[in-house]
């Protein structure tokens, strides 16, 4: 089911550079005007949660004066799980538009690994990505390393952040609150002790921000060198073909 | 019929006027209120003294020390009064085939009514025989104590978790109760030692009202162990400001701030120090000016220093902390991001001058 939002743009009429009769293939709406804003919202919440959640394990240098004239960890705290449940619901949404929206929100969520076209698509952009092929293929969704970096880096990633975090953060709103029943109670004993469930946060929040930088670089590269449109269709949400030829994943699309 | 608590206590010499000032204390104590002071009363003058029976494993005896020094004025006479406390090696007067006698006598004489309580903990590495009481190994005297007992206390971290004979490599293999013992409801009572008040008040609970305290999930009383030191601490103020010490010995030390940077556990540590605190309420570590240490936590001596507020990780060879493992992961990512971007623009300015 697509469910067509009045924030859809109108689809460009006017055939790109590359327009119909010349192989190119034409345009394609791919990301949903939910998808468009969840990702921007999601990268704010998650530079957010970074950004203060190091300040929570190191804070920063001591203020002087009365402890009635600040409240600084307070504020880094309340960013934090504030931010952390933008993310929370953001993640929500996004997961419930990933069975209502277009085949194509559903894609990091359910990656076509069982196909063998994924996988011969995916050693063909590796070799491209160690620089021995020298084009990449073209995709209406995504190319599939970077399919496989957002479900297993950053999805799987954020569903541990998001249960950690919560099982953290019952321990502040204490017993008989439902973080506490529904993630503290049983995540704790998983790891042991709180203090070692601090470390894995901070471990996965680290390879978080990692997946951040290949996810950004990706984009980057892939603009300038790749066939496809990468900025703007996050924007726009269409995607546009700079060469000829029909995309891998056309016939999912 | 056997003698009540109260019949022993005056028997003792304590006055009624003394006891019902135990029974209010004990009630505020357990955060009953002063309605039920009554109740707890009747308790003691009417029901017979349940049997302890007070095993010692690997330890080193603080809980017993903590215990004895329960502070009210009253308390440490009268739990050893009520708890019909028939054995426990480190304070009673029999000996030898005496006093293991006596264990055997309250396992088959008072089947099923008894509480068994136990510090420290089994080894089980050589068949048990890095602890040996009476001629046989420790686990052995465990497991058959366990067998009639109405429920377990495992006082300490000792019992609770297996506390520093346990810690890595464990080479006695020494292994908390609920490892050995799986069919009796456990009660875990975890500190190194535990707090004096909070030994004297679950056994006293059990007492009165025939029943364990509600526990946690990982069966401590939720009473003393909902909450974090963190969460309750009078330096908390300065946390939420921001004031931390930054240095043993600082200004900001002299002046009380919190302990956070220097690696207290209190964040972290589920015990009620902060609001019982110690010695009569006199003091607790963080008072003193040192951070908590997590002694009541599974595993405390395997977290790394005292005095990290991020455990350092050992799997990965060296032994860093988790920021500073992910700050290098993310380094040597960037580095290869960067290394990878020239790569790629080099590439393609000369794939584009092989085009023209």
């Amino acid at each position: 089911m697509v469910i067509a939002t009045d924030f859809d743009p109108p689809p460009p009429t006017a055939p790109k550079p590359n327009g119909n009769g010349n192989g190119f293939q034409p345009a394609i709406y791919v990301y949903e005007f939910p998808v468009r804003i969840w990702h921007f919202v999601n990268a704010f919440a998650i530079a957010a949660l970074l950004v203060s959640g190091y300040f929570i394990g190191s804070p920063p240098p001591t203020l002087s004066g009365e402890a009635s004239d600040h409240f600084l960890m307070g504020y880094i705290r309340f960013t934090h799980f504030a931010a952390g449940y933008i993310l929370i619901i953001g993640m929500a949404a996004r997961t419930y538009w990933a069975f209502v929206g277009n085949k194509h929100a559903l894609e990091i969520f359910a990656p076509p690994i069982l196909t063998a076209k994924f996988w011969d698509n995916t050693w063909h952009e590796f070799k491209r990505y160690v620089f021995l092929e020298k084009e990449g293929r073209k995709y209406v969704c995504h190319n599939p390393i970077a399919v496989l970096t957002m479900h297993f880096m950053f999805l799987w990633g954020i569903t541990f952040m998001i249960f950690t975090g919560l099982a953290l953060y019952g321990e502040g709103t204490g017993m008989g609150t439902w973080q506490h029943t529904l993630f503290t109670s049983w995540i704790i004993p998983i790891f042991g002790n709180s203090q070692n469930l601090h470390t894995f946060h901070h471990l996965a929040a680290w390879s978080i921000l990692i997946f951040v930088m290949i996810h950004v670089y990706g984009a980057v590269r892939d603009e300038l060198l790749g066939h496809q449109s990468i900025f703007s269709t996050i924007v726009s949400g269409y995607r546009t073909f700079k060469s000829p030829g029909k995309p891998e994943d056309m016939d999912r699309a | 019929m056997d003698e009540t608590f109260y019949d022993v206590l005056r028997r003792q010499g304590v006055s009624r006027r003394s006891f019902m000032k135990f029974c209010s204390l004990t009630a505020a104590a357990l955060g009953l209120g002063p309605q039920l002071a009554p109740t707890l009363a009747h308790a003691l003058e009417t029901k017979p003294r349940i049997p302890v029976l007070w095993l010692h494993g690997l330890e080193c005896t603080c809980c017993s020390e903590a215990f004895i020094r329960s502070a009210h004025p009253l308390a440490s006479d009268v739990i050893l009064s009520m708890l019909s406390l028939d054995y426990d090696d480190t304070i009673m007067a029999s000996a030898g085939h005496q006093a293991e006698a006596i264990v055997e006598e309250i396992v088959t004489k008072h089947k099923g009514n008894y509480i068994l309580a136990v510090e420290g903990n089994p080894p089980l590495n050589e068949d048990g025989m890095y602890c040996i009481i009476g001629g046989k190994p420790f686990v052995e005297q465990l497991k058959y104590a366990a067998s009639n007992a109405k429920a377990v206390i495992s006082w300490g971290s000792c019992a609770s978790w297996g506390c520093v004979q346990a810690a890595k490599p464990n080479p006695t293999q020494a292994v908390p109760v609920h490892k050995v013992i799986h069919d009796k409801p456990i009660i875990r009572v975890p500190g190194c030692p535990p707090i004096p008040e909070v030994m004297t008040a679950v056994i006293t609970y059990i007492l009165t009202f025939e029943r364990i305290p509600e526990l946690d999930r990982q069966g401590r009383p939720k009473m003393f162990y909902s909450q974090r030191i963190h969460d309750k601490c009078y330096r908390r103020p300065h946390f939420d400001a921001g004031q931390f010490v930054e240095a043993w010995d600082d200004e900001n030390a002299r002046k009380g701030y919190c302990l956070y940077k220097m690696g207290c556990k209190g964040p972290t540590t589920y015990n009620s120090c902060s609001t019982t605190r110690w010695n009569g309420g006199v003091s607790f570590p963080i008072q003193a000016g040192h951070g908590c240490i997590g002694c009541s936590e599974d595993g405390f001596w395997d977290n790394g220093s005292f005095y990290d507020r991020l455990t350092n990780i050992k799997q990965f060879g060296v032994e860093e902390n988790a920021d500073v493992i992910g700050a290098t992961a993310a380094g040597v990512v960037g580095a290869a991001i960067a290394a990878h971007a020239a790569v790629s623009a080099i590439k393609n300015a000369r794939s584009k001058g092989d085009n023209e």
